[in-house]
């Protein structure tokens, strides 16, 4: 990995947790990359949930999104606007094999520059089953202008222990 | 419930404890993602009965299953 690619700073849940929050991140960067891998501790008839990652912890309606998505062999794809996080990803939650996690990686270009962020999302996880294997490929778009000073990340009812979260900073030399 | 708060500036790690507001909101969004899922839910049921409905239709006028998926491609 070059090394520019520089971890800012990470963790891994001991006990459950409603979010995770990275704050102060410094602006001394170029580019953001957030990789987390986590589950949701709640149960649907879908075995899943939405992932939600607020930036500056913003929930207003600034968020808008184009989505690909597999789920087992079927593919779709979605759209969103007026969303309140950058969303349209997905966990396993309590009703998917147990000890399964999904992992994706979010791209922030250009996060302490004044400006909309164009975002990429990139999520898998794989349940070890017939269904609720799913991949899903994001474009998201934040219309706030401000720069980035923190991220959010949750799921519909919690994380649970183990989730993990992983920030790093990626400068341009 | 609990948030964890990571300072990027000092490495520093907060567990702090989730307020009344808070969790009202949690339980709030929560319970309305359960209600546009379900919804979401009904209405691909709902459209797959449509197509169930349509290719036993097609089926009785003497289409065979290949021209069936072949018309649903």
């Amino acid at each position: 990995m070059a090394t520019t690619y520089t971890l800012i700073s990470s963790n891994t849940l001991s006990s459950s947790a409603a979010s995770v929050t990275f704050s102060s991140i410094p602006a001394t960067y170029t580019d953001l990359v957030l990789r987390c891998s986590v589950r949701d501790s709640g149960s649907s008839g879908t075995s899943q949930q939405q992932v939600r990652v607020r930036i500056n912890g913003s929930s207003s309606a600034n968020y808008s999104r184009r989505n690909l998505t597999g789920v087992g062999s079927t593919a779709a794809s979605g759209s969103g606007t007026g969303n309140t996080s950058i969303a349209g990803f997905y966990a396993p939650d309590a009703g998917a094999t147990s000890n399964t996690f999904n992992s994706f990686e979010i791209y922030i270009p250009n996060y302490a520059t004044v400006q909309q962020r164009q975002v990429s999302v990139f999520n898998a996880f794989e349940n070890n089953s017939a269904t609720v294997n799913e991949l899903n490929a994001t474009a998201a778009l934040y219309t706030d202008t401000t720069t980035i000073t923190s991220l959010y990340i949750d799921t519909v009812n919690g994380l649970v222990s183990g989730s993990s979260f992983y920030l790093y900073g990626i400068k341009n030399s | 419930m609990e948030k964890v708060i990571v300072d990027c500036s000092t490495g520093e790690q907060t567990i702090v404890p989730l307020t009344a507001e808070e969790i009202a909101e949690a339980e709030a969004a929560a319970a309305a993602h359960a209600e546009a899922q379900a919804a979401a839910e009904a209405e691909a049921a709902a459209v797959q009965a449509v197509k169930e409905a349509a290719h036993a239709k097609l089926a009785a006028l003497g289409l065979t299953a290949a021209e069936i998926e072949a018309l649903s491609k």
